[in-house]
């Protein structure tokens, strides 16, 4: 199973080479790494993916740099711009395109006159804020859960497998959307991350689960053991980094999922809570107009399906990367 | 072989009246108080406690889940003398807003969501299937290639704005198709079918997309297994060692996955339901929400819950009729 890359990769060059905070936690010798400078290098020759990381940089400046952008383009998400609609047509947007112009670089919304472009550099922090923060917690509870169910195995494993199929038979949909319209909507956005966590954690735990167990049995594990490393050292210090990859992977897979679970929550209405923008929300307010001013729609449409394809390309990708180092 | 499954049947029980449970325990922490809700503007706090004394609502909580899950089993009677209602055996509740019975309105739906379903798996499957083992078979070709950046593509769109773009292409601009409309398919096939069709491709892409990928990676696999290349070179012919050896094994997994997939979609498409406007069991949950109507959206949950839980079990017997290695183990 060993490859040859997996023994080079294992000198401590890789360890400045990404910023993950398991790289410098040093493993025992002859512990087998993956990832690392290898990875990137293969990355790099691959135009699909290199497309979809500039659109996914691009987007993320675009959320970082929100206020800046607004400030330049002069318009807030929030105001609204009675000259660029007409009062006599419904308030639909003056001029082609949903009333793109010098002005409003994307165009109005309908009947408000509120400014697309400020609304979807806005719109982004929220889904990019979201999906990154339920993508963190996702992968704190599945990576831990998994190493616990994986590695000490017994009762704890039956407890936190039986946890996970019970999750994973739930019919998530219908519950998350129960659950945050019966809440206040004080706070959504922190409850669309716990929420969208707490039924996104089993499917990364299961495959984390998997690999620990297979790996508990690798001799270099037996070694540290031999050595008189306690339960936790050998979790934390000696399976975890082997799972490095598998962890990266799972989780540029799991954003696209979120952003699409966000949006389609607040497309049904009970996600982000109006004024503040989300793509999602965009969409469907842009049903009622999509017959008459298709622009409202295409602007947020293509931002998240490009963003969603983005995601999904880079880590479909790295997968390949992963897999072909690995030797599979 | 029975005792596994009773075993089986055993744990999905249990996941049940855990699922059961968990939606109770939600609503009965979360929500406003229902009898307020139903006494409407001319309400009276002698009237609220009555709704609270008819509905049980004034009883401690353990004893309220007990009725509720009774109820499911063996019906109850709501109120008592001769202003008391019985709910039959299924019994899920009344909606609070329409006063109908939760069972009468999801059997009432069930057809409509059914039909979505059925339509969209048999898309999927022709087309994951087909797309996979083409892919797996032409492996590294440009049709390979292309069939990989169009199952990237379909899975990244999100349903409702596939649902938007279609509905304006197909029915605005070009005018090919009616609005959607819930029609028998006895009363109207053309209009029915007319209806039908957009929602049925909505769905299944991303299914098929997600099936591709499967097929693929399974076919590949098996293909590099041992016994297909003895199959090989003891010289049967292609056909043989791919009907007899390869397409098994590398079609069990997604009896698996399809099992879990449909279940799922039985119990109503929310969103696609919602934006072509069918009145499936979908779009009654999406109102039932919008409208805190408690009764029909624990009903809902629960039939999904049931559903997924019936086609696991479904899948774990079919998986032992059909891939002999599992029989030794159960």
């Amino acid at each position: 199973m060993t490859s040859p890359t997996d023994l080079t990769t294992a000198q401590p060059v890789e360890a400045g080479t990404d910023d993950t905070p398991q790289a410098p936690a040093a493993a025992a010798a002859g512990a087998p790494r993956a990832g690392g400078g290898g990875t990137w290098h293969a990355l790099r020759r691959d135009a699909g993916a290199m497309l979809s990381l500039g659109y996914v940089v691009l987007v993320t400046l675009a959320a970082v740099l929100a206020p800046v952008l607004t400030a330049v383009s002069g318009w807030t998400p929030y105001a609204f711009d009675q000259s660029a609609i007409d009062p006599n047509l419904g308030g639909m947007p003056i001029g082609p395109w949903g009333g793109v112009s010098a002005e409003h670089w994307l165009g109005v919304e309908p009947g408000s006159g509120r400014d697309i472009f400020a609304r979807i550099v806005y719109g982004a922090r929220v889904s990019m804020a979201i999906a990154l923060s339920a993508t963190a917690l996702t992968t704190v509870l599945g990576v831990s859960l998994g190493l616990v169910a994986g590695y000490f195995g017994g009762r704890v494993d039956l407890v936190i497998s039986r946890v996970m199929d019970f999750l994973m038979a739930f019919p998530a949909l219908i519950f998350m959307i129960a659950v945050l319209s019966a809440l206040p909507a004080s706070n959504r956005s922190a409850l669309l991350v716990v929420v969208i966590s707490v039924f996104g954690w089993p499917y990364l735990a299961r495959i984390v689960r998997g690999q620990t167990m297979s790996l508990a049995q690798r001799e270099f594990v037996e070694a540290a053991r031999a050595a008189g490393a306690g339960g936790t050292r050998i979790v934390f210090r000696e399976i975890l980094p082997n799972l490095r990859s598998t962890i990266i992977v799972m989780a540029t897979l799991a954003v696209p999922g979120y952003i699409g679970t966000e949006a389609g929550l607040s497309f049904l209405g009970v996600g982000v809570v109006p004024p503040a923008p989300s793509w999602g929300q965009m969409i469907a307010a842009s049903v009622k107009w999509y017959a008459v001013d298709p622009a409202y729609f295409v602007f947020p449409g293509a931002c998240l399906f490009l963003l969603v394809l983005s995601f999904t390309v880079l880590g479909d990708r790295l997968r390949a990367v992963v897999d072909a180092q690995e030797g599979r | 072989m029975p005792r596994f499954l009773l075993t089986r049947a055993g744990s999905g029980l249990v996941v049940l009246l855990l699922v059961c449970l968990f939606t109770f325990v939600v609503f009965f922490a979360l929500s406003p108080d229902p009898a307020v809700q139903i006494c409407g503007k001319n309400c009276t706090p002698a009237v609220i406690d009555q709704i609270r004394g008819n509905l049980g609502l004034d009883q401690p909580f353990w004893t309220q889940f007990a009725q509720f899950v009774a109820g499911i089993f063996v019906g109850r009677t709501y109120g008592d003398g001769a202003g008391a209602v019985h709910c039959a055996a299924p019994c899920l509740g009344y909606s609070f807003q329409s006063s109908q019975a939760v069972w009468d309105m999801i059997v009432q739906r069930l057809p409509v969501s059914a039909t979505i379903a059925v339509g969209a798996a048999v898309l999927w499957l022709l087309a994951g299937l087909l797309g996979g083992l083409l892919s797996a078979v032409k492996e590294g070709t440009f049709l390979d290639r292309f069939t990989t950046g169009l199952t990237l593509t379909s899975m990244s769109i999100p349903n409702y704005v596939l649902a938007l773009v279609l509905q304006y292409v197909l029915v605005v601009q070009l005018r090919w198709l009616p609005f959607p409309q819930a029609v028998r398919f006895a009363d109207d096939p053309g209009q029915w079918f007319a209806s039908f069709v957009m929602p049925w491709i909505v769905l299944a892409v991303g299914y098929a997309a997600a099936y591709t990928r499967l097929t693929r990676a399974n076919v590949l696999d098996v293909l590099r297994e041992n016994y297909v290349r003895t199959a090989h070179a003891k010289g049967l012919p292609p056909s043989l060692v791919w009907r007899r050896h390869a397409l098994r094994p590398a079609l069990t997994p997604v009896v698996t996955i399809f099992g879990m997939d449909f279940a799922g979609l039985l119990g109503g498409a929310l969103i696609t339901e919602t934006v072509f406007g069918i009145n499936g069991v979908g779009k009654m949950a999406a109102d039932s929400i919008a409208r805190n109507d408690q009764p029909v959206i624990m009903g809902v949950t629960l039939l999904a819950g049931f559903l997924v839980v019936v086609g696991n079990v479904v899948v774990d017997v079919v998986y032992t009729a059909i891939d002999p290695r599992v029989r030794v183990n159960a």
